[in-house]
């Protein structure tokens, strides 16, 4: 079986790994970033075992401090074995950065666990609850004799015994809920038109697995889908019936690792820490052949050969990534107007200018380029993937960034967006209105930075721009692109609380509270929902800001007062009589460490790791003038 | 033994310090789950699923069970490659 296939092989892992085994404890260098580097490596299950060993030898009970991301401590309640499942988790939250504490509940005990307050479950207050049943356990009431209104009742009974589940562990713990698809383990007893036949397990694996769809999206549950998996590595990869007959082992040790993967990536992506842009290189990686030297009639794209074929496929499908919300950039060693050329006047190419968010061909080394792009699209150097089809580079890159997400390359163009898709890199848990118009926004920003070249004065820029603030009351309809924000904004984030759709509803429900989120429109275009607040009533005058973010896109804009003009208007509503601000630090929030005094607020509290409070009187507020004109409804 | 035997057994040690995160396994016929510390019916697991991507072979139930020390395993190696 081919482990992690989209990573590289690092040739000197083992002596790194006992390196950092022997690393003293606590002098020296935080070995953390040396435990990531090694998680991102082409990892076997022994040696992510070794490597889980290794990380929780030298961290012991303590987590490591300043990883930047959320800990997670995770249940696992499942009805077979999964002991060797967690290893493969906790190493794949360790390649994102993430820190995850794993609990198994008692063999078959996870109903009793569940139910019970006294519980080890209860004790240990899980963040998150992945529920793995296997499919002897679903399907135990259930033969080939059975007829269709039996089938049906059994049917019934396991959807519902999965959905108590859901249930019980949202009323104790509020939590995150993975669910794992089933595993195909029956073999078929009609054979092609196994449907037909009522009491057949196989089947009812098929359909519980479609069933999990809907029901999971109406709970607000994760699918952890295994079935997905199975079906593009094939059933023998990730199981063995004589593993199961051995140790009731129901997933192969063996693809532990990508087991780990498809748990740590939901986490991840509830943390935002998904990957956000594609940089896409060009000579043989977007076409055969190198434009430069062979020019636009030489170059390989499109129909007429396989090869051509093939590159069609992978554009293709980074034109979808960007369609769902992917941006897409080019970083690539060619004379600028040579790397344009087949952009704007290849028939056969698929990607087209409008489609590339940030465009750099140049001459410079591609790492210095890869930060360029960051800096210019405002996101995160560690959101970016970059796809290379030369080692040269992508070594360069992963020795100076190794915060970029690099896959190896295949000769075989056809079969790189099976490895993106593999890797992982860009799961999302939904998709909302906003992320279809990405590539747009970041070209109307584009757009707005060429007419900021043209205005001399700020002022005279801003009021240009015709800036329109048009906000409402959480609701329904945006609750989706609410939550995306709240829990992947990470840089202008004052509190960085993330809050599920549960916390919102709460928030909505509440009379004392408010959540609003405000969209920004201007004469270059819509850039969307940009900003979310919530403010709630902490006594009967303090109004505290418990959530403040803003989309780093509208910078430099002046939409920060005019957002607390509103706040402070809702707040007197209210009948607040003081705002009171908070932030509390992160690796990544630095740019909003003196936000409340830059709008005037006084600070009144900061402990040693820099968690500070500040107060504004709103009851002699005066609205501070500004170039956005701001308006209630959408 | 054999330059094959050697082989095996070379393969095999490199199997086993993985699993065992060690650098000094001293494999010889004779050495049995018992002799090693850590060495329980999951490590067991991921020793022979272990050895049958490294020789690209496929144990099955009555071969694993037949098993007593590493001299079995390695003949056992022996016998599929």
């Amino acid at each position: 079986m081919q482990h992690l296939s989209w990573q590289p092989d690092i040739a000197d892992w083992r002596p790194r790994l006992r390196a950092l085994h022997t690393s003293t404890t606590d002098t020296g260098p935080d070995p953390w970033p040396e435990a990531i580097a090694l998680a991102n490596a082409r990892l076997d299950f022994t040696r992510t075992n070794a490597l889980d060993d290794v990380v929780r030898k030298r961290y012991g009970a303590t987590r490591p401090k300043d990883t930047g991301t959320k800990p997670i401590k995770l249940a696992i309640l499942s009805s077979c074995t999964v002991a060797h499942l967690h290893a493969g988790i906790r190493v794949a939250g360790l390649r994102r950065g993430i820190w995850i504490e794993t609990y198994e509940a008692d063999y078959g005990q996870y109903l009793q666990e569940l139910l019970d307050p006294t519980s080890g479950l209860h004790a240990f207050k899980p963040d998150a609850i992945l529920l793995s049943l296997d499919a002897r356990t679903l399907t135990q009431g259930l033969h080939a004799a059975l007829t269709t209104q039996d089938a049906d009742h059994e049917f019934a009974d396991a959807c519902a015994r999965i959905k108590q589940c859901w249930d019980l562990a949202k009323t104790a713990f509020g939590c995150t809920i993975y669910q794992q698809t089933v595993v195909d383990v029956f073999a078929p007893l009609l054979g092609n038109n196994e449907h037909r036949l009522p009491g057949s397990k196989n089947h009812f694996v098929t359909k519980i697995n479609t069933w999990l769809r809907d029901a999971a999206d109406a709970s607000s549950v994760d699918l952890v889908a295994i079935d997905a998996a199975i079906r593009t590595d094939g059933l023998n990869t990730w199981y063995d019936p004589a593993l199961w007959d051995r140790s009731k082992q129901e997933i192969n040790p063996a693809a532990s690792p990508m087991y780990g993967e498809l748990v740590a990536r939901l986490i991840a992506a509830r943390q935002g820490r998904s990957f956000k842009c594609l940089v896409l290189d060009l000579d043989n990686t977007l076409w055969g052949g190198v434009i430069g030297d062979d020019g636009i009639d030489g170059i390989i794209i499109g129909q007429g050969s396989a090869l051509g074929e093939g590159f069609v496929a992978l554009q293709t499908y980074a034109k979808d990534l960007a369609r769902r919300g992917i941006i897409l950039a080019v970083c690539s060693k060619n004379d600028e107007a040579n790397a344009l050329e087949p952009f704007e006047k290849h028939p056969d190419m698929v990607l087209r200018r409008t489609d590339i968010a940030c465009f750099r061909a140049n001459w410079d080394d591609k790492a210095s380029n890869i930060r360029a792009i960051a800096a210019e699209l405002n996101i995160g150097i560690d959101s970016l993937v970059f796809l290379d089809d030369n080692p040269f580079e992508r070594n360069l890159v992963r020795g100076e960034l190794p915060m970029v997400g690099i896959p190896e390359w295949n000769d075989e163009p056809a079969l790189v967006p099976g490895i993106l898709a593999a890797a992982g890199y860009f799961e999302s848990l939904g998709i909302t209105d906003e992320d279809r118009l990405r590539t747009a926004q970041y070209q109307e920003n584009t757009a707005r930075e060429s007419f900021r070249a043209t205005v001399t004065d700020m002022a005279g820029y801003l009021r240009g721009l015709q800036m329109q603030m048009v906000w409402k009351r959480f609701d329904t309809l945006g609750q989706s692109r609410v939550v995306q924000l709240i829990n992947k904004t990470n840089q202008f984030n004052l509190t960085t609380r993330r809050y599920t759709d549960a916390d919102i509803d709460a928030i909505m429900a509440n009379p004392r509270a408010f959540g609003l989120q405000l969209r920004l429109l201007d004469r270059f275009g819509d850039n969307g929902i940009i900003a979310i607040i919530i403010g709630r009533m902490v006594n009967d005058h303090d109004l505290l800001i418990d959530t403040w973010l803003m989309s780093c896109r509208v910078l430099g804009r002046g939409v920060e007062p005019t957002t607390l003009n509103l706040i402070a208007a809702q707040a007197q509503a209210l009948g607040a009589t003081r705002l009171i601000g908070e932030f509390i630090p992160t690796k990544k929030n630095a740019m909003v460490r003196d936000h409340y005094t830059k709008l005037g607020f006084s600070e009144t509290e900061r402990t040693e790791d820099g968690h500070s409070f500040a107060s504004l009187d709103v009851t002699h507020f005066t609205p501070a003038a500004n170039f956005i004109d701001v308006q209630e409804g959408f | 033994m054999t330059a094959d035997t050697n082989q095996i057994y070379a393969d095999l040690t490199e199997i086993f310090n993985d699993v065992f995160m060690r650098d000094d396994m001293a494999l010889t016929p004779t050495l049995s789950a018992k002799d090693v510390a850590g060495w329980d019916s999951f490590k067991q697991i991921e020793i022979m699923i272990s050895v049958e991507e490294k020789f690209g072979i496929k144990f099955n139930t009555r071969e694993i069970d037949s098993l007593k020390n590493v001299g079995d395993l390695a003949s056992l190696v022996a016998m599929k490659t």
